[in-house]
């Protein structure tokens, strides 16, 4: 009875909505025709910002032209993208091409919302194993990614050169490293760990690398990456502000002279060129010890191709999603966007032409999708991890007793 | 009841009239009185109609959604288990719970007091005309005017514990070392109520500046001449007069305070460790970063019923404000 109800409703709603949409597709000229002549396709994704948004609108329009569409690409902001993907889903407004950011693929594959590459032909041969498991969904692919990026270490070169000390490649050289760099109001190192995906994202590299896994918190080598974090802090290695910083804020930090060190991602490369006076260069994030493999998390984006209803644009909108992920494009977005191409073929090629990229493109051999291993079930864990984090990096507990905490609570 | 009869009557003169007409199946005064309450309530449906659609139908979509287990794949497929109080079961069941519970009965008691106090003196120090009061008591409204994120990532700049203006400022005069205003999980609440007393100054100073214009100043000018001014004439003469006033604004805030947001999300995001975490922070993390909007709907709920509770609060002051 309810459920009736509640079915009724929603669709009440969304045929109100897309009797919004009708109207203010038709006041814009737009309008949809015929599949056999497919002239536009309705392209959505959040790539708001400089250079991105040029870069993508010079490649989607490439790609369209390349396949005799027009692309009408509408842009919204990174955190109202699955709010509006959700809202698109109810109403059967959904575009015909949809960039999702991977962890949240598995969510909306979820819905059902999406078609499988599969169904155009498309596939994921010659794709590194961590990126295509972000874009699997009950043993199907619901996207192709183009480009990766992940977490590594920056540091400044004349700090370091100063203090004679050489980029730390293990936990203890990191501690080592970070408690000689500290001087006066300068932190040795800095890094993000603030009540959001952010801080998990950030501490991921730290508990896989030592062997830790999300199915169980409450392990001894998720405590012993905690235990690193809260050494760094507790020692005044690292300020307590990490609590509250998020990646722009700790980059702003790096390039104010405050850290000497900071875990950070490619993306704030533009910045960091800006400004006067700043040596810096990344390595991997430390390995828990000498010879260990450095596990980092995948970021990065995918593309997809939603259910629309309309074979002939859908099929059109797969041509696309191939195009974005041509070698030229993978490598062209990657030496644009400072990220790295996702076909393994491409690595060796992409590390020579762009030096400035080498320890992310290492770093990504072995990187992991955060969703890999639980899917939608993914945020849960997410939160448990950063509230974790936080409950030991406040002292409210130690490592072991706030693991266990969250994974009970 | 004598005056609609009146008008009734008058009406039935008029020969053209429609009413006249109808007036021959019944008693003319019935008719006219009819047509008169058919007219009332035309004027009533857009409103009527207003609340229901914006207003009626997401609280109960909200009271809905509470028992279902509504996922992001409900948005494609409409399909919404029933799943009964397991959400409500759920959420108040979790160990956060009672914190972010006692967090938002203490960031709603924080928040109204200071607010309240400072607004009021404000406003009594306004009543007196100076020079410049006017551009003063219009630039006291810009916090009002500042978009919260942007507030919200100021103050987030000036509690900064190594570089924040805060902690400079009393590094200089020696007072404190460097407390951890947004990082410490014993300072985060009061740095969060801290900031949103500095929002909700403005509503109170004008809200009670406006109630103080209606006090006549004969009553305080015959308080003087029996001997009570300063404390005594706010004592026996303001204080009582702008009951009413204090009453409405009082139930105002903590409807307005009980729900924020914003500011938590942008100083702290609930954090750390929960800290700041309030009923409304946890139902939009449960929604829109975990994607259990069931859960979500269940707490927002629970918040409905409590502000609802001081809603009918509200009503019983505006009504005594009426009177007064």
């Amino acid at each position: 009875m309810a459920r009736r109800g509640a079915g009724l409703a929603s669709r009440a709603w969304a045929t109100a909505t897309a009797l919004i949409v009708t109207v203010g597709l038709a006041a814009c000229g737009g309008g949809t025709g015929p599949s056999a002549n497919v002239t536009s396709l309705r392209v959505l994704d959040y790539y708001n910002n400089e250079p991105d948004r040029t870069v993508y609108a010079r490649m989607l329009d490439a790609c369209g032209q390349q396949n005799g569409v027009k692309i009408e690409r509408e842009i919204v902001p990174g955190a109202n993208l699955i709010a509006k993907v959700l809202q698109q889903a109810s109403s059967r407004t959904l575009p015909d091409v949809l960039m999702l950011d991977n962890p949240d693929l598995q969510q909306i594959a979820a819905t059902g919302a999406l078609s499988p590459i599969s169904d155009f032909g498309l596939s994921t041969d010659g794709y590194a194993e961590g990126v295509v498991s972000a874009s699997t969904y009950q043993g199907q692919v619901f996207g192709l990614q183009p480009v990766t990026n992940t977490i590594g270490l920056f540091y400044n070169e004349t700090m370091l050169a100063q203090a004679g000390v050489t980029p730390p490649r293990t936990w203890d050289e990191l501690k080592a490293a970070a408690a000689k760099l500290t001087s006066g109001s300068r932190y040795g190192v800095a890094f993000s760990a603030p009540a959001n995906y952010e801080g998990t994202w950030q501490f991921l590299p730290f508990m896989w690398s030592n062997g830790g896994d999300e199915k169980n918190l409450a392990s001894p080598e998720v405590a012993q990456a905690l235990q690193l974090w809260v050494d760094l802090v507790n020692s005044g290695s690292a300020s307590r502000s990490v609590l509250n910083w998020t990646q722009a804020d700790v980059n702003e930090q790096f390039m104010a002279g405050n850290a000497a060190m900071m875990v950070n991602g490619p993306w704030q490369f533009p910045l960091l060129n800006k400004t006067a006076n700043l040596k810096y260069a990344v390595v991997p994030i430390p390995a828990p010890r000498a010879g260990a493999t450095v596990v980092a998390p995948l970021g990065g984006e995918t593309w997809t191709i939603p259910r629309t209803g309309d074979k002939g644009r859908q099929a059109k909108a797969a041509k696309i999603v191939e195009c974005l992920n041509s070698d030229a494009n993978q490598l062209s977005l990657g030496k644009q966007r400072t990220t790295v191409p996702t076909k393994t073929g491409l690595r060796n090629q992409f590390a020579a032409e762009v030096p400035e990229m080498k320890a992310f493109t290492e770093a990504v051999q072995t990187a992991r999708a955060r969703t890999g291993e639980l899917g939608a079930d993914w945020p849960k864990a997410a939160t448990k991890i950063y509230t974790a984090v936080q409950t030991a990096l406040t002292g409210g507990a130690t490592p072991e007793q706030a693991l266990r905490q969250a994974q009970n609570g | 009841m004598a005056d609609t009869h009146g008008r009734g009557g008058v009406t039935t003169y008029r020969p053209s009239n429609g009413v006249a007409r109808a007036a021959a199946a019944g008693p003319a005064w019935w008719s006219a009185r009819r047509r008169e309450r058919l007219l009332r309530l035309a004027f009533l449906l857009p409103a009527v109609a207003y609340l229901l659609a914006f207003f009626g139908y997401p609280v109960a979509q909200n009271v809905v959604m509470a028992f279902q287990h509504y996922t992001t794949a409900t948005f494609y497929t409409g399909e919404a288990p029933w799943v009964g109080l397991a959400n409500y079961a759920a959420v108040v069941g979790s160990p956060v719970f009672a914190k972010a519970l006692l967090n938002t009965a203490l960031f709603t008691l924080g928040s109204i007091a200071g607010q309240f106090v400072i607004g009021l003196a404000i406003a009594v120090f306004f009543r007196r005309q100076f020079p410049l009061s006017r551009v003063l008591r219009s630039l006291l409204l810009l916090p009002w005017l500042v978009p919260l994120i942007v507030s919200g990532a100021v103050w987030r700049w000036i509690l900064d514990q190594d570089n924040g203006v805060l902690n400079r400022f009393l590094g200089a005069l020696h007072l404190v070392d460097r407390p951890g205003w947004l990082t410490s999980t014993s300072l985060a609440l009061i740095a969060v109520i801290l900031v949103n007393i500095w929002i909700g100054i403005p509503f109170n100073t004008t809200i009670l500046y406006g109630g103080l214009q209606d006090i006549p100043e004969e009553l305080y000018e015959a308080a003087a001449m029996d001997g009570a001014t300063g404390w005594r004439a706010f004592r026996y003469v303001t204080w009582p007069l702008l009951r009413p006033v204090v009453n409405v604004v009082l139930v105002l805030g903590v409807v307005y305070t009980i729900k924020v947001l914003d500011i938590i999300l942008g100083l702290t995001g609930g954090g750390p460790a929960n800290a700041t975490q309030t009923i409304a922070t946890q139902s939009y993390q449960l929604s829109f970063q975990q994607f259990d909007f069931g859960q979500g709907a269940a707490l927002g709920n629970i918040l409905i019923v409590i502000s609802l509770v001081f809603a009918l609060f509200y009503l019983r002051a505006s009504r005594g404000a009426v009177r007064g």
